[in-house]
């Protein structure tokens, strides 16, 4: 072993001094054996025995590669799995080899002008918002641009158990954009207290669940939904 | 003894780099957009690329209710039996995709453009069960 490695040792030494600074142009030739060539090529790795634990080795082989200095202490605080909003070419379902996909439309460019939400979850979009703004204007008829649907405006308020703040569903946003039909009555049966909403039948895709969580903004959106604050017994005086 | 140094520094460094490496890349998936929609029951027996239809560029341009009640679309992914024949025929895709309201269906790639071998059902990281989930 102290054999092979012996001359590979020397072989560093020699390159040691002018590796810090020096190592951003490139080594001039030296006049010694063919086996250099690989070791000025990676000056960051080849000195770092040589010299100690010298941390300027370091240092310059992470700006070189590009990648950041504390890329090790990278904390995924926001629990963010993926790259959103990608262009089609690089979301991984379109196939990028397909002459159609470089035509479609990246999300990012259509939301350009919407109102965004703060999460960015989902669409990251307020739809809602985008249409009370008039930035977009959906048809309501497949044919007739001018055709308005019915709003209903009327709120449901829910009372969930402990100190989730009480939910309140607003109509008038959902009849934005959708038939009575699209909901009732396979949905919810449209009369007072005949629906058994729970957050597990939301999560396992039944009531809201149906759309929120797939198209429409996702269940951890909490407070658009649980947007009315609690009075708890006892906490009267205590602001939310 | 002193000689076996660099070894243990290089095998310390590279599973360090490769750590790191990791922890970037762990992160940075693409993510179908929100919505997106995998159509692949009968496209990729009959020799096209599955159909991708994103929710998210059809919305801006019509409600909800006009192709889950007009036309008939079911709100589940994979409940629809799409043929192009009805497409052609003016029904389902076919309301709209008919060179008057959209672009007719003589343009297959823009629709049939997902990767080969992808399911079908909902797809962007939604986050509930159910309808959609096949």
């Amino acid at each position: 072993m102290s054999r092979f490695f012996f001359p590979h040792l020397v072989l560093v030494s020699v390159l040691v001094a002018p590796a810090s600074n020096a190592a951003t142009e490139p080594q001039p030739a030296k006049k010694g054996p063919s086996t250099e060539v690989p070791v000025v090529i990676q000056p960051g790795t080849a000195t770092k025995p040589a010299e100690g634990f010298q941390a300027p080795s370091l240092t310059y082989q992470t700006q070189q590669s590009g990648t950041p200095l504390n890329a090790s202490n990278s904390f995924n605080r926001l629990l963010k799995t993926a790259r959103r909003h990608q262009a089609p070419t690089d979301d991984g379902i379109h196939d990028p080899d397909n002459d159609g996909t470089k035509i479609l439309q990246p999300p990012l460019e259509a939301y350009a002008n919407l109102p965004r939400t703060a999460s960015d979850l989902g669409n990251g979009v307020d739809w809602v918002k985008a249409m009370d703004e008039h930035i977009i204007s959906p048809r309501w008829d497949i044919d007739d641009p001018e055709m308005q649907p019915l709003v209903m405006d009327m709120n449901i308020i829910r009372f969930p158990r402990g100190s989730i703040p009480n939910e309140l569903f607003p109509h008038r946003q959902h009849t934005l954009w959708l038939d009575c039909s699209n909901c009732h009555p396979a949905i919810f049966i449209p009369q007072k207290g005949a629906n058994q909403i729970s957050m597990a039948a939301n999560l396992l895709g039944q009531k809201c669940g149906t759309c929120h969580g797939k198209v429409s903004f996702p269940l951890s959106e909490c407070k658009r939904c649980h947007s009315q604050p609690k009075v708890l017994p006892g906490r009267e005086g205590v602001k939310p | 003894m002193t000689y076996l140094y660099p070894q243990i520094i290089f095998s310390k460094l590279f599973g360090a780099c490769l750590l790191a490496s990791l922890m970037l890349l762990a992160p940075l998936t693409a993510q179908a957009e929100y919505g997106d929609v995998v159509l692949n029951n009968r496209a990729e027996q009959s020799g096209m690329r599955p159909v991708i239809f994103p929710h998210w560029f059809h919305r801006i341009r019509f409600k909800c209710k006009v192709c889950h009640t007009e036309v008939g679309f079911e709100m589940r992914a994979g409940a629809n039996d799409i043929l192009m024949a009805d497409i052609i025929d003016g029904k389902l895709c076919g309301k709209c995709h008919n060179n008057k309201i959209a672009w007719g269906p003589q343009n297959c790639h823009l629709c049939h453009s997902g990767l080969p071998g992808l399911k079908t059902g909902i797809r962007g990281g939604d986050s509930t069960g159910g309808p959609g989930k096949w």
